[in-house]
């Protein structure tokens, strides 16, 4: 697999299929893990990093899960192609910073990847389609546990894996959901949401995790406590919190379609006919435009949009996969009317075919 | 000019964002930027803080907060204080250099500074040996049965070695 077949791939999160994929995009599960006698990648030097990065790649170049997966090196990916990966959501906005000495392996069908020499040496990470915690884990488990006869990961008895930010000591988890709470952000609920989750030792994020915004009406939760309780009691806590987050949003939408109908329904058609007439126009405006069709396409307002269009169309207009579909670089003013474009096309298309 | 944001008041504060690497720039009244400072504030990350939480560290392990923070470890030669900077720790044996400070932070991070989560394989002598644990266990309450305490208490120290290796 080279790293230009990835564009013409369909990335595991984007399929729109999955348990409660009308309001869960995707659930990712991480662990971070590092190598017994290195130093961790902020603190080593140059020669200490490249040491690391070897014994990584040869250990993990043992592993039958990964036997299929595309290894790269950063320093081989270009500064545009780092970003596609970021926005693919393969590897984070700190991975394609510095390049020396870092990698990443993807599993072919991109839905598992590994960071190699970040913040932490190993940063195993696995994605699902919809909301499905559990098998998540324990896919990343049972990989976990096979690269741990590979490379020898630091454990302390006493604090469980060591990582070189305190809040993932412990078990190195953090799990992730991503979610559309569309309903809950228009009746203004959202703001209880942020609250209690605050208080139950878990976090609400924007769109690309830790620092960003949130826009569209996407946000990502995830636990915030990795020591002092078992895997699968982290991971029952953050299910049940959102599967009642995931009712609420339910019900909210469900009495909006019962009690304020129209009103949806002029922002829903507003919307379309934005995205389908526009000559201009940014990545944040699409996403929230779409923002507006993927609860229309739930709702059975907008008949001929799936959830995996809507989840294409997202991807595909960010700025970094919409110049590697044009094949060239395009700057930021020009990306606006080539997006727009895009977006025109892909819609007379899809709703040409429906 | 009208502010970007309520189109009615006029626009005094000018400011760059940079979203996806995008350069957008907006042009807001005084009303709107206070909300957006308020917006941005609440964008910071636990990482951000845990520099707050380093600082009460030594003060509360009752030693003085020099002495605390010029801690070195000795793999990595990294003290208390460049980890109280930078927010990030060295190496593996940094746990056990600041087990104390660290102890108490990771207590208020998570709730909790013991581990009961998933344990590393650690390949087929650790499942030997822990069979051997169980049946030399066994042999142990039969010699306690048996009030051969001496011969227990040799078996019992050779227990808690195997149990250390482990």
């Amino acid at each position: 697999m080279k790293l230009e077949d990835l564009i013409t791939k369909k990335s595991e999160w984007l399929k729109g299929t999955g348990p409660e994929s009308n309001i869960v995009i995707s659930t990712r599960v991480r662990v971070a893990r590092n190598i017994k006698g290195h130093l961790y990648f902020n603190r080593a030097d140059e020669k200490q990093r490249e040491k690391t990065f070897k014994a990584i790649v040869t250990g993990m170049g043992k592993s039958k899960f990964l036997k299929n997966a595309l290894f790269l090196k950063m320093k081989d990916v270009s500064d545009l192609d780092r970003l596609f990966l970021v926005e693919r959501h393969l590897m984070s906005r700190e991975h394609a910073l510095e390049v020396a000495h870092k990698g990443l392996a993807v599993e072919e069908n991109e839905m598992m990847s590994v960071m190699m020499n970040e913040e932490d040496h190993v940063r195993l990470q696995v994605v699902q389609s919809g909301f499905d915690i559990m098998n998540a884990w324990r896919i990343v488990d049972e990989v976990d546990t096979e690269l741990g006869k590979y490379l020898k990961f630091d454990f302390s008895k006493k604090f469980g894996y060591l990582t070189s930010c305190p809040t993932n000591t412990g078990t190195g988890l953090r799990a992730s959901v991503m979610l559309h709470l569309t309903a809950l952000v228009m009746t203004g609920q959202i703001e209880k949401v942020f609250e209690a989750i605050s208080k139950l030792g878990m976090t609400i994020r924007g769109f690309y995790g830790e620092g960003t915004e949130s826009f569209g009406d996407f946000f990502q939760i995830s636990n915030q406590v990795a020591l002092g309780h078992s895997e699968m009691d982290i991971l029952d806590n953050l299910e049940r919190v959102i599967r009642k987050i995931i009712d609420r949003e339910k019900k909210t939408r469900e009495e909006m379609l019962k009690n304020r109908k129209v009103y949806v329904q002029d922002r829903i058609d507003r919307s379309k006919s934005t995205l389908e007439s526009a000559k201009v126009i940014t990545s944040n405006e699409t996403v929230k435009l779409l923002s507006s069709i993927r609860l229309g396409s739930d709702l059975g307002l907008v008949k001929d949009i799936s959830m995996g269009d809507v989840n294409e169309i997202m991807l595909h207009t960010q700025p970094a996969h919409l110049q590697k579909i044009a094949g060239e670089r395009i700057g930021p003013h020009d990306r606006d009317v080539k997006r727009a474009d895009f977006i025109r096309e892909k819609l007379a298309k899809i709703t040409h075919k429906a | 000019m009208k502010c970007d944001i309520c189109g009615t008041r006029e626009a005094t504060v000018h400011l760059t964002e940079v979203i996806n690497g995008e350069v957008t720039k907006l042009h807001i009244c005084e009303e709107c930027a206070n909300e957006k400072s308020d917006e941005m504030q609440s964008h910071f990350g636990l990482h951000d803080l845990l520099s707050g939480l380093v600082d009460f560290g030594p003060g509360l392990s009752g030693e003085s907060p020099l002495t605390a923070i010029e801690v070195k470890c000795p793999f990595c030669g990294m003290t208390y204080y460049d980890f109280q900077q930078a927010g990030r720790l060295g190496c593996g044996k940094c746990y056990e250099a600041f087990e104390k400070n660290l102890g108490e932070l990771l207590r208020k991070i998570h709730g909790s500074d013991r581990h009961v989560g998933k344990i590393p394989f650690k390949g087929k002598e650790t499942a030997r040996a822990q069979k051997d644990l169980k049946r030399l266990r066994g042999e142990l309450n039969d010699l306690i049965l048996a009030e051969e305490f001496e011969k227990a208490a040799v078996l019992r120290d050779r227990i808690k070695d195997i149990e250390e290796q482990i």
